[in-house]
């Protein structure tokens, strides 16, 4: 299987009051349950449910995800620089396996 | 339920795309389709029978999807993101797929704007629908169709 990989784009700087676009994007196949190997064996579900923005231990953004949610989940979301601080990303799978991407950014 | 519908150049655009195309372009009510029940189910269950009101909820979803695994869906809701006022969840559906959740999306008044993007995958030409709910309890809805080409002829 093919490695599950984090990736998030933050702004290093904003200006203090600006709205920034965090994206984030986690590699992963996200099986449905419903699909079929080549021997027609179901191929049991396994997606991430969860993905869980934290700005300085606080939870800011939080995004359930259902199995229609396409392979390799991205997640385009705002947030108001206020201060600097670091983000905490968590991505959630099935069976409670956790991924995490952490990033600074600084309010000038 | 009624449709009155803030996305006149999108529903505009659609009539264009009917005049070539058979295009389900339905506004006219979830209920419609078999599926759409479900979606009416699970609206209900969310806001516990409560009206829905429509506006303030614009979407960015492309008019034909060529390649139904990844569909953009995204949205903005007009919100000031104040502590006293703002978009508390957003809950993504669509009413072709096997299951009508897509996603939901909670939101706190830190993000200073409402408004997220992800890539859903679609089953068929199908109606997608974001429920928003308010913190203070109330609930807004906008519905949107998504032609999903099946095949390679690029609609």
């Amino acid at each position: 299987m093919a490695k599950i990989k984090p990736r998030v784009k933050v702004p290093k700087k904003a200006a203090a009051g600006e709205i920034v676009e965090i994206k984030a994007l986690i590699s992963h196949p996200m099986h449905t349950g419903r699909a079929k190997d080549k021997k027609g064996n179901k191929i049991p579900r396994k997606i991430i449910n969860k993905f869980v923005a934290s700005f300085d231990g606080q939870d800011v953004f939080t995004a359930n995800f259902e199995p229609a949610v396409s392979a390799n989940p991205y997640i385009a979301f705002p947030f108001k620089a206020n201060k600097s601080g670091a983000f905490t990303f968590t991505w959630v799978e099935d069976g409670g396996a956790e991924f995490t991407a952490s990033k600074k950014m600084t309010v000038a | 339920m009624k449709q009155t519908t803030q996305f006149s150049t999108i529903s505009r655009r659609h009539a264009l795309a009917m005049l070539g195309a058979a295009g389900a372009v339905v506004l006219a009510g979830v209920p419609a389709y078999a599926d759409g029940a479900a979606v009416a189910a699970k609206i209900k269950g969310l806001t516990g029978g409560k009206s829905v009101g429509e506006g303030a909820i614009e979407l960015d979803l492309p008019e034909i999807a060529e390649n139904g695994n990844a569909v953009k869906v995204a949205f903005s809701i007009d919100s000031p993101m104040t502590a006293d006022n703002y978009v508390k969840a957003v809950h993504v559906m669509a009413d072709g797929n096997p299951t009508p959740e897509v996603a939901s999306f909670n939101f706190t008044p830190a993000m200073g704007a409402c408004s997220a993007s992800t890539r859903m995958r679609l089953a068929k030409t199908q109606n997608i629908i974001v429920l928003a709910e308010m913190n203070d309890g109330s609930f807004k809805q906008a519905q949107a169709t998504v032609k999903v080409t099946i095949g390679g002829c690029g609609g």
